[in-house]
């Protein structure tokens, strides 16, 4: 689960970690005040939202005067920002941190990640900020400096040390930042962060160590144990067809492609998207109702398929194993006839009693095009799809 | 042969009285397996279907001489639930319970260093030597015995591969799933080491996905020293970079775990990849007619 910069950075004062002053604001007139209380110029307006390249896609601004800074959320606010990272539909800014500007004269890169072939989280950090971090360590791992966090006893003060003054940190600055690493670790480890990334950690002219930026992702899987970031969670930065999918347990995630694909297990979902590129077509989702899938599953994940108006064919492709093949076939022909489908329907279905599942689709009524195995699904997909073009054009 | 289970696996099942672990232990007996310990905390001396169950793992292994372990235990409860496997003593684990926090993982596999246990999982569909035991919850009757050993990241997935050898004739000596987590216990290089040992095994197939560089790691051992012929099929070659593709550990982030990047890996290292799911059965059975040929040669 992602956050806000502003909720990250909360959290980071909570661990003793220094940010810039500021305050969040959600409409000019806020921001206007939010300006005139700090008191200071130049600030900092940042557009909130979960994505990266905000400043190139000018979600970040330096004003002079309060005035301005109400110009620019008059500008921002009830947009989408569209960066390198959001792809074309941008994501919403409801929400703007504004803050002091700082005078730098050094920048760092500090991250937390887990590195899966040492299976542990390691530190990461480079005297050059603003780079994307696991590229740089994969292709230059002298630029980076790797510390391993021993989940028996934590990340320890040597090793915190050891980052500082190979960043060849100025002295001064040294005991704070060995303390800010330590307190970034421990962050990351009793929130079960799956990415902590402060980028730039700066120094300022005044000699101080300021996260100028906060990033913290978190383990989707250890939510239950942490209600307070649990709250923190933002659904208007979500695609809207994912939040719904995520509510019946279903995994979705929206394409480009025109052909729906339903599928049981994560692995098969995306053989079968695999297998709809091969056939010279274009998956409009990943949707995986489950290893063992039920009924009602089916049914909400249908309804997923038909409120992407790119759908133009549905392909159902369900390995049933313990679960049978009829059960599944009823639930298909139930949810199909209550939701009124009428683009074709490609079914696919293997698995204990498939006979008889087969059977009730064809018999069914409803334009159903049952296949038998993975080619010939594929090969009626395609065909499917160029037959239902033709007819539009 | 097989690797890791056979007929004489003697299995305990934690939390064998919850839904989960009550439907799939009745399954896994039906299709042979030896289950011969249950443990669920506060349910000691009660039995289930005949079979005895104890509050803790140790009861369990002292009792019965259990060596292997299944594990249907809630994600917030199944990183304890394997260190109790592992202090227990038992050979292996297979965790099957999907959503456990990765730093719990760490935690876990920190802790079975130097332990002799081997851990298959977690969110696995488990490990079946067809004919001998199943350890898991995948339908047993799509397997059928043979001499191809298969691993993969994924379930359903696995069935497909499995159903489309089993249709053309060619039996498996053993399928174990690794796990679709970041953390797991047995990666694809340690099941390649144990096929390659394995008399019973021919060729293996390796069913991967994006995320990671095990499949990387697993090519790496192949050409240092396999001698069986190796099969793969990289699933997501359509999924987009930083999203999460339903399993926890498929994700491409920063460059890294793509399924080009895979499949070009594992081609150079000799390894026959195949594009289309549905053609690895095809393309095994080629394989292995090839291998045939070579040897009347």
């Amino acid at each position: 689960m992602k956050i806000h910069e502003y909720q990250a950075k909360a959290l980071f004062k909570a661990y003793g970690i220094p940010t810039p002053r500021g305050t969040i604001a959600q409409t000019p007139e806020e921001t206007l005040r939010a300006a005139r209380e700090l008191g200071t110029s130049p600030l900092v307006v940042k557009a909130q939202i979960h994505a990266g390249g905000r400043g190139k896609g000018g979600g970040i601004r330096v004003v002079g005067a309060p005035a301005e800074a109400r110009e620019v959320a008059s500008q921002l606010l009830g947009t989408r920002l569209i960066t390198p990272q959001t792809g074309e539909e941008g994501r919403p800014v409801e929400t703007l941190l504004i803050e002091e500007a700082l005078t730098i004269t050094e920048e760092i890169y500090l991250g937390i990640v887990i590195d899966r072939s040492r299976e542990r989280p390691v530190v990461l950090a480079s005297s050059e900020g603003g780079v994307e971090i696991e590229k740089v360590a994969a292709e230059h791992r002298d630029k980076v400096i790797i510390e391993d966090i021993d989940p028996a006893v934590g990340l320890r003060p040597f090793q915190a040390n050891r980052i500082c003054y190979g960043l060849k940190a100025q002295t001064s600055v040294a005991g704070k930042m060995t303390g800010l690493i330590l307190n970034l670790s421990r962050l990351f480890t009793e929130k079960d962060c799956s990415l902590a990334e402060i980028n730039p950690l700066v120094v300022t002219d005044g000699g101080d160590l300021v996260a100028l930026d906060a990033k913290l992702n978190f383990d989707d899987n250890a939510l239950f144990r942490h209600p307070d970031i649990m709250n923190l969670r933002d659904l208007s930065q979500e695609n809207p067809l994912e939040v719904e999918a995520s509510r019946y347990n279903l995994n979705y995630i929206k394409l480009k492609g025109n052909v729906g694909c339903m599928v049981n297990g994560a692995g098969l979902a995306m053989a079968t998207m695999d297998l709809i590129k091969l056939v010279g077509a274009e998956p409009a989702n990943f949707l995986d109702v489950g290893g063992g899938a039920t009924t009602e599953m089916v049914r909400e994940g249908f309804k997923l398929l038909l409120s992407d108006r790119d759908v133009r064919v549905i392909f159902v492709n369900i390995f049933g194993g313990i679960l049978r093949c009829d059960t599944l076939a009823q639930g298909v022909v139930r949810a199909a006839r209550e939701l009124e489908v009428n683009i074709p329907m490609v079914v696919r279905l293997e698995g204990t009693n498939v006979e008889e599942g087969r059977q009730i689709l064809a018999e069914s009524g409803l334009r159903f095009t049952v296949a038998e195995g993975l080619k010939d699904a594929a090969e009626k997909v395609a065909a499917n799809l160029s037959s239902r073009e033709g007819i539009e054009l | 042969m097989s690797i890791l289970i056979d007929r004489e696996t003697r299995v305990l099942v934690q939390g064998i009285t919850g839904a989960e672990g009550a439907f799939h232990t009745r399954r896994m007996m039906e299709y042979g397996t030896r289950v011969v310990a249950g443990v669920t905390p506060g349910k000691g001396g009660q039995t289930f279907d005949g079979v005895p169950v104890f509050h803790t793992v140790r009861d369990a292994v002292l009792s019965t001489g259990a060596n292997a372990s299944a594990i249907f235990v809630p994600p917030a409860f199944a990183a304890d639930a394997i260190m109790e496997a592992a202090d227990g003593g038992v050979d292996v684990v297979v965790c099957l319970t999907e959503g456990i926090p990765t730093l719990d993982m760490i935690s876990v596999k920190q802790y079975m260093k130097g332990k002799k246990t081997r851990l298959i999982g977690p969110n696995t569909p488990g490990i079946i030597s067809p004919g001998k035991c199943k350890i898991g919850v995948m339908a047993g009757y799509i397997h059928a015995p043979g001499h191809i050993g298969i691993t993969s990241r994924s379930g359903t997935l696995t069935y497909e591969v499995v159903d489309q050898l089993t249709k053309l004739g060619i039996g498996q000596s053993t399928c174990a799933g690794i796990g679709g987590d970041p953390i797991i216990g047995l990666t694809f290089l340690d099941i390649l080491q144990l096929f390659e040992e394995d008399r019973d095994t021919d060729a293996v197939v390796i069913i991967g996905e994006i995320g990671g560089r095990a499949e990387e790691e697993a090519a790496e051992f192949f050409i240092r020293s396999m001698s069986k012929p190796v099969i793969a099929f990289i699933a997501g070659i359509t999924a987009p970079s930083g999203r999460r593709m339903g399993h926890a550990g498929a994700i491409v982030s920063g460059g890294v775990g793509g399924a080009g990047e895979k499949i070009a890996f594992l081609e150079k290292a000799g390894i026959t990849v195949v594009k289309s799911p549905a053609e690895i059965g095809e393309t095994v059975a080629g394989v292995l007619a090839g291998t045939a040929q070579k040897r009347s040669q």
